[in-house]
């Protein structure tokens, strides 16, 4: 996989980024900019969990802010975040090489797969929330986990037409591994040689400790009921309007709504389920609606 | 001869599915193979991470023909009907058929010969329909196709007799076919490019030299033998995990074991949370020192062979588990600040069952239940035990619990040592959930039978309540276990347990009589007697009920124990058949017979010998030896009253009522150890 335009191997977080990216796009990858909504992982970006359905082959690539609410841990846990980045690719349909262009990104971020231990352990992938599923693997570079691989089968409770094979990197993760570090805080953001040299922690340490504050403490209860309950509506309503992409937003709302009043603790776990079920539906009619879009002619 | 060698490349297979589905190859094919009348000596079935392979030896290159006979219709049927039989068997003329009388008239017969033809025409869709008709316990799609395979299927070897097969596997959607060809590849990592082979030995050894080991048994012997090397060399020992070498076997196709070192400020966490840690996360094998303790030494079975040396790899499995580890004791350290008591008031937090309340609601109801059972436990503390029943599922929010669920029980009790509750009450927490299986280690010390006892206790009178029983294969909850659970502690302790102090159900009581069946068959306990006993009813101590049952066994293993068993089965038959015929029968002929109709010599002695036993009271003072010897001296006397006695005298109605009161009579005693109607001859 060594080609004179590949970049040299990342030193740091931003580098990490750029060679994902470079390289997925030399695979035939569009490269898309995150999803302008809060979400909890790059799945839920519209080109994924839509661009899954219908017949239409789709290749992109992509970094997902992506926040969970419950894993904010005031930025005292050198190993969780409620805000952290994905890095999706998504390959529709799935080419016979898939994994050995994986392996490839292995080696473009650094990764020498013959001084490694590369493993493919079974690991199947469900999204309740989303009503999907696929089968795949977490891969394993001695024993740490780099990457979720998944072939999609159903999305929105609806069998796929085609399968997309999706390759998810959790970005501080791996790029702990890469860098050495034991701490997420203490990854070099950009270069240690450039001119202003900042560390994660710089960046996101204060972003951790107010947001995990508010997660837990602070958020407005009523208000976030109040969210989920109009997000809820104007989706059916957009439904109805056969404005899938619009509808879509709103599930994702309040989905992230749902989230936020999970970490507060006012979900109680017999309700738990029932507002899984409600987020579900909405995911499921919105993909419904979107299929009906792709089927017709373009 | 000759040889059929398949091969399905594919994406990695999940480890636990590769055995089972070489297996399943191996059937299919051969199934397929008898279909066609295709015999052959033997056929083996290999699997690796990303292939499965078969081979079929002493496969004939030619079909045999197969002959089939065709009834057609009657001789003289019309026209029509002949015509039918004519074109169904394939023939020209009647002329080509034969008459046959079949004793129900003269039929038409055709007999029709299908020609063999070469084996390599019908091997392709053979294999096709293996192919498509492997069970995996999950499969997929991929690209745009519609075959499901359990991961994408990259290319098939399919040689008979030296040649590649015609055909491949259908994809469906747009996709390519994929092709029987003679090529596979060998490890992803350590060979490159497609590697071309003819037979199965040749395969195989390409296979190796391409640095995949074929057979798992294989690549098992190597694990063991290099992990011992590895541990003799650095004095510790291995310690074996049958269930992790077999997954292990199936996540490489070139194992290479090394040694790592577990970061010595980590050892004092307990053993089993470092044990579950490296097993789950890291599938590496622990090691003990040779005082039994744990070492800080592991093994891990790479599937490189790194031109480091494996030094990358090493490192690189030490840092995940200075991670894993480091949270572990971040837990263990974090866990002891709050103690279990003060943790109770959070059960009240956590669902056991929608039907059945919270887990705070299941240890009120446990300590209840241990208070009650440590009465019947000799050497234990009625006190201790409802402590130690208040504290036992306090460790399920233990953080340490939270992140490792299988550790709940093993916390309790470090957590219990932690606050110097005396041991007892530590290693009754610890030991409550136990026996969670077959072979797992059964609670000997008085307070942790209590409380293991009322644990499962609750558990089935629990579920049974809200009528959630077992049915089939269906068992949600686990009771079978449980019950099985209450069985083995009882026996293997010696408890004298009532049980039907504990419960109401009759249909419970007769769910421990059903588990106790199978408990004891492996130790040759016939059911038949379990039943026997069982059937009297009123019997609820599962000891006395197994030392009843042993006793009746053993006594029916003697020649006058088989003997008196012919002889109660041909009293109580002459007492059925003389009931059939007279309804009024069964009230007149209870109680002791008249001794002044006793005529014969064989009845009077008959009848004294039954009047001289005592088996209700030996029965009752569980003086089961006694009470078989003295239904192994009912022998003669019944074996003579038959021999001598007519029963049903003809004109002497008194007579004959009389005989068989003490007919009656013989069956009430023998039934007051066990109904023997119940016991197989």
């Amino acid at each position: 996989m060594s080609d004179a335009s590949a970049r040299s191997k990342p030193t740091c977080f931003q580098e990490l980024i750029l060679t994902l990216q470079d390289y997925w796009a030399r695979q035939g990858c569009l490269i898309l900019q995150p999803f302008d909504m809060e979400m909890g992982a790059g799945t839920f970006h519209t080109a994924t969990t839509l661009r899954a359905l219908g017949p239409r082959p789709w290749y992109a690539a992509y970094v997902q802010p992506s926040r969970r609410p419950k894993d904010g841990r005031y930025g005292d846990n050198p190993m969780r975040l409620q805000h952290y980045y994905q890095f999706q690719a998504i390959l529709k349909p799935s080419p016979p090489d898939i994994l050995e262009r994986y392996l490839g990104s292995l080696e473009a971020i650094g990764i020498d797969t013959s001084l490694h231990d590369i493993r493919f352990v079974e690991d199947d992938w469900e999204s309740p929330t989303l009503g999907a599923w696929g089968l795949g693997w977490e891969v394993w570079c001695d024993g740490s986990e780099v990457s979720q691989f998944t072939y999609f089968q159903q999305v929105g409770g609806i069998d796929v037409d085609m399968v997309s094979g999706e390759i998810t990197y959790g970005l501080e993760r791996l790029a702990m591994y890469l860098f050495d570090k034991k701490s997420i805080f203490d990854l070099p953001f950009n270069r240690i040689d450039s001119e202003v040299p900042l560390l994660y922690g710089d960046v996101f340490l204060q972003n951790e400790r107010e947001q995990s504050t508010y997660n837990f403490e602070v958020a407005d209860t009523d208000m976030l009921f109040r969210h989920f309950a109009d997000a809820e509506n104007e989706c059916r309503r957009l439904i109805d309007r056969r404005l899938p992409l619009p509808a879509y937003e709103q599930c994702i709302k309040a989905s992230h709504c749902f989230n936020l009043l999970d970490a507060r603790g006012v979900i109680s776990v017999a309700e738990r389920q029932s507002y899984i079920l409600r987020v579900r539906d909405l995911a499921k009619a919105c993909c419904e609606a979107w299929l009906a879009t792709q089927k017709e002619p373009a | 001869m000759a040889e059929l060698l398949l091969e399905l490349l594919s994406e990695e297979i999940p480890a636990r599915m590769q055995t089972r589905a070489a297996e399943d190859l191996k059937r299919l094919v051969g199934d397929g193979l008898k279909g066609t009348g295709l015999e052959f000596a033997n056929a083996r079935a290999f699997a690796t991470p990303r292939r499965l392979a078969l081979v079929i030896e002493g496969l004939p290159i030619e079909c045999p023909d197969i002959s089939e006979e065709r009834r057609g219709p009657r001789v003289g049927a019309p026209e029509k009907a002949v015509q039918g039989f004519l074109k169904s068997a394939g023939l020209e003329s009647l002329d080509q058929a034969e008459k046959r009388d079949t004793g129900k008239g003269e039929f038409w017969f055709a007999v029709v010969t299908k020609t063999g033809g070469p084996t390599a025409a019908t091997l392709p869709s053979i294999v096709d329909a293996a192919v498509k008709a492997l069970p995996w316990p999950k499969s997929m799609k991929w690209g745009s196709g519609t075959q499901t395979w359990v991961r994408p299927l990259q290319s098939i070897v399919a040689l008979f007799d030296g040649k590649v097969l015609d055909g491949g596997i259908e994809l469906g959607g747009n996709m390519a076919p994929v092709r029987f060809g003679d090529t596979t590849r060998g490890h992803r990592f350590l060979s490159k490019g497609q590697i071309k082979v003819s037979t199965f030995a040749d395969y195989r050894a390409r296979l190796m030299a391409a640095h995949v080991m074929l057979d798992a048994e294989e690549r098992k012997s190597l694990i063991l033998s290099q992990s011992h090397r590895l541990c003799r060399e650095a004095q510790v020992t291995l310690r074996s995990d049958e269930g992790l070498l077999e997954e292990v076997t199936g996540l490489v196709e070139w194992p290479v074991p090394m040694l790592g070192t577990i970061d010595p400020q980590f050892m004092g966490v307990p053993p089993e949370v470092l044990t579950v840690s490296m097993k789950t996360h890291l599938r590496v094998f622990t090691t003990g020192a040779a005082d039994g303790s744990f070492a800080n030494r592991f093994v891990m079975v790479a599937n490189n062979m790194a031109p480091d040396g494996g030094r990358t790899i090493v490192d690189g499995n030490e840092r995940v588990l200075r991670a894993r580890l480091a949270d572990a004791k971040f837990f263990w350290d974090q866990d002891r600040k709050t103690t279990l008591e003060d943790r109770v008031p959070a059960l009240n937090g956590i669902v056991f069952h929608a039907k059945l309340g919270s887990q705070a609601e299941r240890v009120m109801r446990i300590e209840t239940l241990a208070e009650r059972i440590a009465p019947h436990v000799p050497g234990a503390d009625a006190g201790q035990a409802i402590l130690a029943a208040h504290l036992c599922k306090a460790d399920l929010v233990s953080g340490m619990v939270g992140e490792f669920p299988e550790l709940q029980g093993v916390m309790g009790r470090y957590y219990a040592l932690e606050e110097k509750l005396p041991n007892a009450v530590a290693d009754a927490i610890g030991d409550h959930y136990a026996p969670v299986g077959p072979n797992d280690r059964c609670p000997g010390a008085p307070l942790s039978i209590v409380l293991a006892l009322a644990d499962k206790l609750d558990t089935l009178t629990s579920f049974w309540s809200i009528g959630e029983k077992p049915t089939g294969s269906r068992d949600p909850f686990a009771l079978r276990r449980a019950a099985l659970g209450v069985i083995r502690i009882v026996v293997e302790n010696n408890i004298r347990l009532p049980l039907r102090k504990f419960f109401a159900a009759d249909d419970l009581m007769a769910f421990f009589a059903e588990r106790l069946k199978v408990q004891v068959r492996e130790q040759g306990v016939r059911h038949d007697v379990v039943d026997a006993v069982f059937a009297l009813g009123g019997e609820d101590d599962l000891v006395r009920l197994l030392a009843r049952v042993q006793a009746v066994q053993s006594f029916l293993a003697t020649e006058d124990g088989n003997n008196l068993l012919t002889a109660y089965g041909r009293a109580a038959n002459i007492v059925r058949v003389e009931e059939r015929k007279d309804k009024s029968l069964a009230s007149r002929i209870q109680g002791a017979p008249d001794q002044a109709l006793l005529v014969q010599e064989e009845e009077r002695s008959l009848h004294a010998q039954l009047a001289e036993l005592s088996l209700g009271e030996r029965m009752q003072r569980e003086d089961f030896v006694a009470a078989m010897g003295e239904l192994a001296g009912l022998r003669g006397p019944i074996d003579a009253f038959f021999e001598k006695v007519t029963v049903n005298v003809a004109g002497d109605d008194r007579l004959r009522l009389n005989r068989l009161k003490l007919l009656n009579q013989i069956r009430a005693t023998v039934d007051q150890v066990a109904d023997f109607s119940k016991i197989e001859g």
